[in-house]
């Protein structure tokens, strides 16, 4: 469904994507590990149109999207949880979920639907519905940011460090909204620094290296074998 | 510099010279005034090129240091008889240098556009306080004063005509490009591109931006204000009008349309942006400024180098 | 010297009105900046063409509101080609670069109108003209309706910034404009949308305004830099702190005015830009814990 191919991108004059080839099937969790730097967030900007790629090509159910336009790539059903989770700060909860909704062709009562179903898989956003995003706690704004991009009705999902400053408690309950999302059929690019999660949640795993892919298995094999996490990232 | 761009650097700051030096002598009455204002625009359009170009720092109020330098000319001549000229250079750059001062203390606590906006309210501020300061300053009517003559005292004292003017006014510019040129290629001039670059960073690296802004702005100033003092002399008047803002925005103008940062380009973009008026004003009487306006807007949208701005590389290092 | 209370109380009064004319220019600006971060200088003159086009369509239609809802769209519209035309190409570029260009614009701008209606001004008839005593003075009507109608335009713009469809993305934008548009929202189209909607209420106020003091080319360089000093002195971006400027700015004139001539009544605010930029440069209104 989504297919990078020798992608190169640069910030500036850096060369931070040395020909980035990977792939996400529909339905699938696809995980990304690396160490910091490797240029794993790039690749979700990338994806997501932030950053232009020189060169390689990136398509989306057939259709080229490298270098087009954020807004059009998520009108594609492409949702982007960025690392730092940018939420709205001084919008409400809600209104922060209203940023994901008010898109052509969305009746009223397909909003009010959505709006519920996530009040209901996250009781603690339809607690706090009415306050300013900046009041929340971490792991709170975390799963807002989830949420929002959840109101795209995304066929993908670009997840970029979802755990990072995240709480033990936290991070099983990123767990479960994983799986969650895997079985109604969204798929997921993860990044991660947290091996342990990924492995579980993904059933697919790239490792990535100073700007390329070094490394790609089955989660399974993975996780019977450490001797390959060892080597890429020391851990 | 290469030492072959070097010899083709002074050939051409040679030939243009001449060609200035000739000028009073070959042109009509009319056009031997225009190059001579040329010169002082060119000179103001230098000293902001100092701050625009160099350092970075928007300023859209050269018309204070300007109108200032050429006030203070203006006391000196009217208050001391007979009328001497280094006094009215010196009371004009004082007064510049007072204005500099003001403006420097905003410029190393604000950044960009709020220190634009600053400079633009000073400009406003002395507008505002000669135009309604009716007694001192003449208001709107300005102030018209007998122009000095070149005097040193005791020894001779020749009056100025069109031509010895120009050349007086002519090599005050030069030196004052000369020394501006020295400073710029100087390590002090290359801390200032430092800063236009990446401000932080310079920091970082240990520079004390804030004095190195201070004096970029005094010096800015104490040009600017020359060239006040030099309209003051050539024109035998001072005027509101030129306090005005608007006379900023034609500065800024200057360094846009000529190319910030090389410190000739400014000169030739009020060359060019003069010959506009003046070309445009046979065609479109006072409305010039809206084709000039309309190439203005282009330029910063299509060549925002400026005319002369690839020059920049080859003239700095 | 007592002054006397009545004085003082007209003063405020208008003081009140121009402070609200004022926050419909400068709410404009504001949003403006907070959405693209474009310091548009050729604001005023968009003041000016509104007041313009406003005396024209008056002197048509011979209906004042009628005149202010053309000048209102037709000011809008020529906002938004102008945005297209010329900020857009400048997206990313350096900020100097829109400032400028706006520069160029409003130099342009003052000097067509110029040439399309002459250096002698225009008067704009206001459509009140009744008058109710208020002290010593019979105080026209006209002033207090154009205090009410800035504050409903600017409700109805408050309005739709907090419950409107794209008023919820433009709130999204001004915070985080990469977010927002990685959320669909189609943020060059808001760009050019909210450049119209600062243009009309530009407009808006220009004809408003005309009445009180006349048509001509200048009065958009004076909007301009009122604009500017409100907007910093409200805090860049901040809705409601530009237009507790504008309110505060406008009474502290109006009380200058008391003592000095108007003309010299516009150092205040001045003053209080420079102090507000050495004391509190991130706005007199804004919140300190942000």
């Amino acid at each position: 469904m989504l297919t990078l191919s020798d992608v190169h991108t640069y910030y500036g004059k850096s060369h931070i994507l040395n020909g980035v080839s990977l792939e996400v099937r529909a339905g699938e969790v696809v995980g990304l590990l690396g160490r910091n730097g490797v240029g794993k967030s790039t690749t979700l900007k990338t994806v997501m149109g932030l950053v232009r790629p020189s060169e390689g090509r990136v398509t989306f159910e057939g259709r080229e999207i490298g270098g087009m336009a954020s807004h059009r790539v998520a009108h594609l059903g492409i949702a982007w949880v960025p690392e730092d989770r940018r939420i709205f700060r001084l919008l409400t909860v809600m209104e922060n979920l209203r940023t994901g909704l008010d898109r052509p062709g969305v009746t009223e009562a397909r909003r009010a639907e959505l709006l519920d179903k996530v009040y209901a898989s996250f009781p603690v956003l339809a607690e706090r519905r009415n306050q300013a995003g900046g009041t929340l706690s971490g792991g709170e704004q975390q799963m807002l940011a989830i949420a929002r991009a959840m109101m795209l009705e995304p066929k993908i999902i670009l997840l970029d460090e979802p755990t990072e400053g995240l709480m033990p408690r936290m991070v099983g309950q990123i767990s479960e909204i994983i799986s969650v999302l895997h079985r109604d059929r969204v798929a997921i690019l993860l990044v991660e620094q947290n091996v342990p999660l990924t492995l579980e949640a993904s059933d697919r795993v790239y490792i990535m290296e100073k700007g390329v892919v070094r490394h790609h298995a089955p989660a399974a094999d993975l996780r019977a074998n450490h001797a390959v996490i060892h080597q890429y990232l020391g851990v | 510099m290469t030492s072959r761009s070097v010899a083709g650097y002074w050939t051409g700051f040679a030939v243009v010279l001449a060609l200035l030096v000739a000028a009073p002598l070959v042109l009509p009455e009319f056009w031997r005034r225009f190059v001579t204002e040329i010169l002082i625009w060119g000179l103001l359009a230098m000293s902001s090129d100092i701050l625009i170009g160099y350092t970075g720092m928007v300023s859209f109020g050269h018309s204070a240091f300007f109108g200032l330098g050429m006030y203070g000319a203006a006391a000196a001549l009217l208050a001391v008889r007979p009328a001497n000229l280094w006094l009215a250079l010196l009371s004009g750059l004082v007064a510049a240098a007072v204005v500099a001062v003001f403006v420097a203390y905003f410029a190393t606590r604000l950044r960009d556009i709020y220190f634009a906006i600053t400079t633009l309210v000073f400009s406003q501020i002395f507008y505002v306080i000669i135009f309604t300061w009716t007694d001192v300053t003449g208001g709107e009517n300005g102030l018209n004063f007998a122009r000095p003559t070149l005097s040193i005292p005791g020894l001779f004292s020749i009056p100025f005509t069109t031509e010895t003017l120009h050349w007086f006014v002519l090599g005050v510019v030069t030196l004052s490009y000369l020394i501006l040129r020295r400073i710029t290629q100087s390590p002090f001039g290359m801390v200032l591109q430092a800063i236009r670059e990446n401000e932080p960073r310079t920091r970082a690296i240990g520079y004390r931006v804030e004095r190195y802004k201070i004096v970029a702005v005094m010096l800015s100033g104490l040009f600017a204000g020359l060239a006040g003092i030099l309209y003051a002399i050539q024109n035998k008047f001072a005027a509101p009008d030129f306090v005005f803002f608007l006379v900023s925005g034609e500065t800024v103008i200057f360094n846009v349309m000529g190319g910030m940062g090389t410190l000739v380009g400014p000169v030739a973009g009020a060359a060019f942006f003069l010959l506009l008026r003046e070309g445009f004003s046979r065609f479109f009487t006072e409305y010039y400024l809206i084709p000039v306006g309309l190439i203005f807007t282009a330029m910063v949208i299509f060549m925002p180098q400026g005319l002369l701005g690839f020059l920049r590389r080859r003239l700095n290092q | 010297m007592g002054l006397p209370v009545e004085q003082i109380l007209i003063q405020t009064i208008n003081g009140l009105v121009n402070g609200m004319i004022l926050a419909l220019v400068a709410s404009g600006l504001t949003l403006i900046f907070g959405i693209m971060d474009v310091v548009n200088f050729a604001h005023g003159e968009l003041v000016m063409l509104g007041a313009f086009v406003g005396a024209t369509a008056l002197g048509v239609t011979g209906n004042f509101w009628l005149a202010l809802v053309v000048a209102t769209l037709v000011i809008a519209a020529f906002g938004a080609i102008l945005q297209v035309s010329t900020l857009r190409p400048l997206l990313g570029r350096d900020p100097l670069t829109t400032i400028l260009a706006t520069f160029g614009v409003s130099l342009v701008l003052q000097k067509y109108a110029l040439w399309q209606w002459g250096p002698s001004a225009r008067k704009l008839q206001e459509p009140i003209s009744a008058q109710f005593s208020l002290f010593y003075l019979q105080y026209p009507w006209y002033r207090i309706a154009t205090a009410v109608l800035s504050a409903a335009i600017i409700g109805a713009l408050y309005l739709f910034l907090k419950y409107g469809k794209y008023g919820i993305g433009i709130r999204a934008a001004m915070q985080d404009r990469v977010m927002a548009q990685a959320m669909g929202i189609p943020v060059p189209l808001l760009h050019t949308a909210v450049f119209a909607i600062g243009a009309g209420m530009a407009a808006a106020s220009g004809v408003l305004f005309g009445p009180l003091a006349g048509v001509t080319q200048t009065i958009g360089a004076d909007f301009t830099l009122r604009a500017f000093i409100v907007v910093v002195v409200g805090g860049m971006g901040n809705l409601g702190g530009s237009i507790l400027a504008s309110i505060f700015i406008s009474l502290l004139e109006a009380y200058a005015s008391l003592i000095v001539s108007p003309a010299q009544a516009v150092i205040v605010s001045f003053v209080a830009l420079i102090l507000t930029l050495l004391f509190r440069p991130t706005g007199l209104f804004v919140p300190t814990a942000r």
